[in-house]
């Protein structure tokens, strides 16, 4: 199945992922509509170090461990993909205790929120993918 | 201090309907224009320090950013112009020679765009290159004038040492130091995908790059870096570099704070030395130095690669021609006025040299004349900016053509001209790591690949719109061309007719 | 208006040949009917013939054809003639009165050796001096141009019908064993007998439909080795490339068509090893000697004819056997007119010569 993979040697740091990202979920059409006075919190974060920067995102893990943590079930996976059913949350947060890449953030809602390959929003494939400047993120098997 | 001559040249205007303060302008600016302000929540600019590189307009993701040249003016004035006025303040304040990057961009008449190309009509069809065969497969080389054959009374081949290319296209000479590791993976990988090959420039072969050596041309420039027995059967071709178009006459300068780590290594010049290449190859003095250079090559590589010769496009560049082409040299390149460099003094730039129009239809001219034409190939560059300009110069009588600046541009390069800062916000003319990053050559390289077929495949059209489905039959077919607004001088010196006749 | 040769005329035509393979001479007559029967090819503005085989009397000695514009071209001209060669005879070529045939030059016949002397003294072998005389009087002596100097071999041409230029030169009193002939279509009204075809330089001669791309690029290699084109014609540049291939470089007339329609590349790589490595050979050293564009040429050499077309066959070419007499021409019709009842009737593919020699077959 086809993941978001990051190739770090190319990552610049530009947090340019985060901001597509936020906007894909944005449910609006235009970025800066979307995004003008607003504080995001993005499904990918950047990790930045000295001489090496990395995007975290969901890993779509065959075991997940927030699955099996979740108590209302709301994540579940379908084809492959975790996703997170926004209407059975509770807000408990016990799948961002138990994601081992910290990849589960609180959204603005009160409910979780995490990567779901953009297979949820408009845009259909991933859009952080898309907006990195250096193919340092890429959508591929492997 | 105290008093500002210099006004930016530049202004960042951003539209701040549209900004989202994502910063990605602030990360990505080597010259620290933007910053943002905590206070305000608002991206703040310091047009001073803008080179007009477009990085951060590029990867705005609102296209909240543009940048537009000043409207601070001098008093109009036909012959001081503020650049002038700009750079007497400047040479004031330093008492330096004025540095420039990139070629010649003043305003002196570009021969290409004056000259217009024919196509067949009734007395004879044009071609469909999509339906019928179209070649562009180029071989440089030397022409043998007379046949053998073996005592079967089969041909033998009597061909000296030649490259093949798949098209009448080569990345021209930009050194490993000039330019950084990953530009030069790009073109490397792109040569050796579409055909054709690339230059090392005189900074030597970085060893990582052997494996592409059938697509490289090894240079020995005056400073001979990196010049050894491996880099020299490493290469499919060698060139002698004497003289560079955007700066005939004189040499050039690395300053020692760029010689570290790979780039002393492959120059083979200690760290922290300056690598100075003087004027003249101190062994070149006269021609039959050169040609005595041309043949120590040969030997020490068995015969077995062709050599160029390179040279800058001055006032006698047909009598120097004429003497290279009975040295042995295989090919010779000519670099017109406008070729870009990484650093030169601005007025040996702008003021020397002469167009590459000229040089090369009075070289054509002046071999044919002399009967010698077959005895080398001829390459030029110097500002071949669209496969128009390809198809103009064959037909003048050129082989190839080198691209150096266009090749750069396809990797990202937005000429702003500031290569001598080493801070290239493309990771193009820089050696900064966190910059060099910024030019991914899995990227770069297809992006180079895409250039030079989709103009391949331009060049194509328009040799089918001429009745034309060999490209060899172009090769100094001026009576394809006709020359407009070019007065009876010109049209003589390019031998070419004017449009209407 | 310019004239012919300072400015370049294209044009479209048509081509006839005849050749008998055992040597039998016959009559200007039958290539007449020939070329009379594709009168809508030509549109009266030149037509010519060459003919093999015509003067066996004088067979070792180089029959030059001159037109001169006056008497003091003439002086001139034998005046050069006389300080170079041995003339044994002379004449005025013996020509009819003919409607359509008008502003007639004088036209003179000379069977000529080179002076034994002025041979040894240049340090050239007999052909080339006699080319370079040729040259020069075609480029420097005003008014005067010699348009054949073979040895037993001569062309006719003029401005006119084809038909009409045959009546005007008595051509049905020749007898020759080859015939080629040639109807002009130029797009441009030439103001000299000289831009007609075919064109001649020693035996060589060569009659040609079509209008080729690479002309300037082929003339400017070739003027490299001593040739001048004067007249800016696409015959008279294939007719040197020709000469220079077979005579000075010494290519065989399968190479020289491996040269001047050379085989596309994607043919040439899937060739067996050994012939791969010929045409690879062929094609980039004599790369500029390439020709492009539309052309269906006969070539006449002494014993023998040589008919190729261009690469994508753009013009038309039929060739018809019967018995030991090989035809061939733009179309059947004028094959069928002088012989209905062929052997063998085709046409030959783009870049692929057809060679005809005395004694020998059509390959």
């Amino acid at each position: 199945m086809k993941k978001v993979y990051v190739n770090e040697e190319w990552c610049l740091g530009c947090h340019l992922c985060e901001y597509y990202c936020a906007f894909a979920n944005s449910n609006e059409r235009d970025m800066a509509k979307a995004l003008k006075n607003v504080s995001i919190h993005p499904r990918i974060q950047l990790e930045e170090g000295n001489n090496i920067n990395f995007a975290v995102s969901c890993r779509h893990c065959d075991d997940p461990l927030c699955v099996k943590g979740c108590i209302t079930g709301a994540l579940s996976i379908h084809d492959g993909v975790i996703t997170a059913d926004t209407n059975k949350c509770v807000g408990c947060y016990t799948c961002i205790l138990c994601c081992p890449y910290g990849a589960i953030s609180p959204s603005d809602h009160g409910v979780i929120q995490k990567c779901e390959l953009c297979t949820n929003n408009i845009k259909g494939t991933p859009y952080c993918v898309q907006g990195c400047p250096n193919n340092a993120i890429v959508f591929e098997e492997r | 201090m105290g008093v500002n001559y210099l006004y930016p040249e530049y202004e960042v205007v951003r539209n701040m309907d549209r900004c989202i303060n994502c910063r990605v302008c602030e990360r990505q600016c080597a010259n620290e224009v933007h910053s943002y302000d905590e206070e305000r929540k608002i991206m703040c600019s310091d047009d001073a320090l803008c080179v007009n590189c477009h990085r951060c307009v590029s990867l705005c993701p609102t296209r909240a950013l543009k940048i537009v040249k000043s409207d601070h003016t001098f008093k109009e004035n036909a012959n001081w112009s503020g650049r002038s006025i700009s750079e007497i303040y400047k040479q004031a304040e330093s008492g330096g020679v004025l540095l420039s990057s990139m070629g010649n961009p003043n305003s002196f008449p570009v021969y290409f765009d004056k000259i217009l190309i024919n196509a067949s009509q009734v007395t004879n069809p044009s071609i469909d290159p999509l339906r019928e065969p179209m070649e562009t497969k180029v071989f440089l080389g030397s022409k043998p004038n007379k046949i053998e054959r073996d005592k079967d009374g089969k041909l033998v081949n009597n061909l000296s040492a030649g490259v093949e290319l798949a098209m009448p296209i080569m990345f021209s000479a930009m050194s490993y130091g000039s330019i950084s590791y990953n530009a030069h993976e790009s073109l490397a990988r792109a040569a050796q995908e579409a055909g054709i090959l690339y230059n090392t420039g005189e900074g030597g072969l970085h060893k990582d790059f052997y494996q592409y050596g059938k697509h490289t041309i090894v240079q020995v420039a005056s400073g001979r870096f990196g010049v050894h027995k491996d880099y020299l059967e490493a290469g499919a071709a060698i060139e002698i570099k004497m003289g560079q178009g955007a700066k005939p006459g004189i040499g050039g300068h690395l300053p020692g704070a760029k010689i570290v780590g790979d780039i002393s290594k492959t120059r083979m010049v200690p760290e922290g030395s300056d690598a100075i290449s003087p004027a003249p190859h101190h062994d070149i003095y006269s021609i039959e130095d050169l040609r005595q250079l041309v043949y120590s090559l040969k030997e020490a590589t068995d015969y077995k690669k062709p050599v160029i010769v390179k040279i800058a496009a001055v006032h006698n560049v047909a009598a120097i021609a004429s003497g290279i082409a009975r040295s042995g040299a295989d090919i010779i390149a000519i670099d017109g006025f406008r070729g870009g460099t990484g650093a030169a003094p601005t007025r040996i730039r702008d003021n020397v040299g002469i167009p590459i129009e000229l040089a090369l239809a009075s070289v054509d001219q002046r071999l044919r004349d002399e009967g010698i034409r077959d005895n080398v190939s001829i390459v030029v560059g110097g500002s071949i900016r669209n496969s128009g300009d390809i198809v103009k110069a064959i037909a003048l009588g050129a082989d190839a053509v080198y691209i150096g600046t266009a090749a750069l541009i396809a990797l990202g390069c937005h000429l702003c001209r500031s290569c001598h800062s080493g801070k290239c916000n493309w990771g193009i003319a820089t050696q900064k790591p966190e910059l060099v990053k910024r030019l991914n050559p899995n990227i770069g390289y297809k992006r180079l690949i895409n250039l030079v077929k989709a103009w391949n495949h331009e060049i194509k059209e328009m040799m089918g719109g001429m009745g034309i489905n060999s490209i060899e039959s172009l090769k100094g077919n001026r009576l394809m061309l006709r020359g407009v607004g070019l007065n009876e001088k010109e049209l003589q010196i390019l031998g070419i007719k004017h449009a209407g006749e | 208006m310019l004239k012919e040769g300072e400015i370049r005329i294209p044009s479209g035509c048509a081509i006839s040949g005849i050749f008998s393979k055992s040597g039998k001479r016959i009559s200007g007559e039958s290539i007449i009917k020939s070329i009379a029967t594709m009168h809508d090819r030509s549109n009266g503005l030149g037509g010519g013939f060459a003919a093999y085989g015509i003067y066996p009397e004088y067979k070792d000695y180089y029959a030059f054809h001159i037109f001169y514009d006056g008497n003091t071209s003439k002086k001139e001209c034998e005046e050069f003639l006389e300080r170079h060669f041995d003339i044994i005879n002379l004449s005025k070529i013996p020509t009819r009165k003919t409607p359509g045939i008008t502003d007639v030059p004088l036209i003179w016949r000379y069977f000529v050796t080179p002076l034994p002397t002025k041979l040894s003294e240049s340090q050239l072998d007999e052909k080339e001096f006699v080319a370079r005389c040729v040259m020069k009087i075609n480029t420097k002596i005003n008014g005067a141009y010699v348009f054949s100097s073979g040895k037993n071999m001569g062309v006719f041409k003029a401005v006119g019908y084809p038909e009409d230029v045959g009546e005007f030169y008595r051509l049905s009193e020749y007898e020759g064993y080859c015939w080629t002939a040639h109807g002009r279509y130029p797009t441009n009204t030439p103001g000299w007998w000289g831009g007609a075809h075919p064109f001649a330089l020693l035996d060589y001669s060569v009659v040609h439909n079509g209008e080729i791309s690479s002309y300037d690029a082929n003339r400017r290699s070739i003027e490299m080795y001593g040739y001048k084109c004067t007249l800016q014609t696409d015959t008279e540049v294939i007719t040197y490339i020709i000469d220079y291939l077979n005579r000075k470089i010494g290519l065989g007339l399968e190479e020289i068509s491996g040269v001047v329609a050379a085989p596309f590349w994607q043919v040439i790589d899937r060739m067996p090893k050994e012939e791969k490595e010929k045409y690879t050979y062929l094609r980039n050293t004599f790369a500029s000697l390439l020709i492009t564009g539309p052309f269906s040429i006969l070539v006449g050499f002494d014993g023998g004819i040589m008919a190729l077309n261009d690469r994508l066959k753009l013009r038309s070419m039929v060739v018809g056997e019967k018995d030991d007499t090989v035809y061939i021409a733009s179309e059947e019709c004028a094959i069928r007119i002088i012989e209905p009842n062929l052997d063998k009737v085709w046409a030959p593919q783009g870049g692929e010569p057809v060679i005809v020699t005395l004694n020998g077959g059509a390959k």
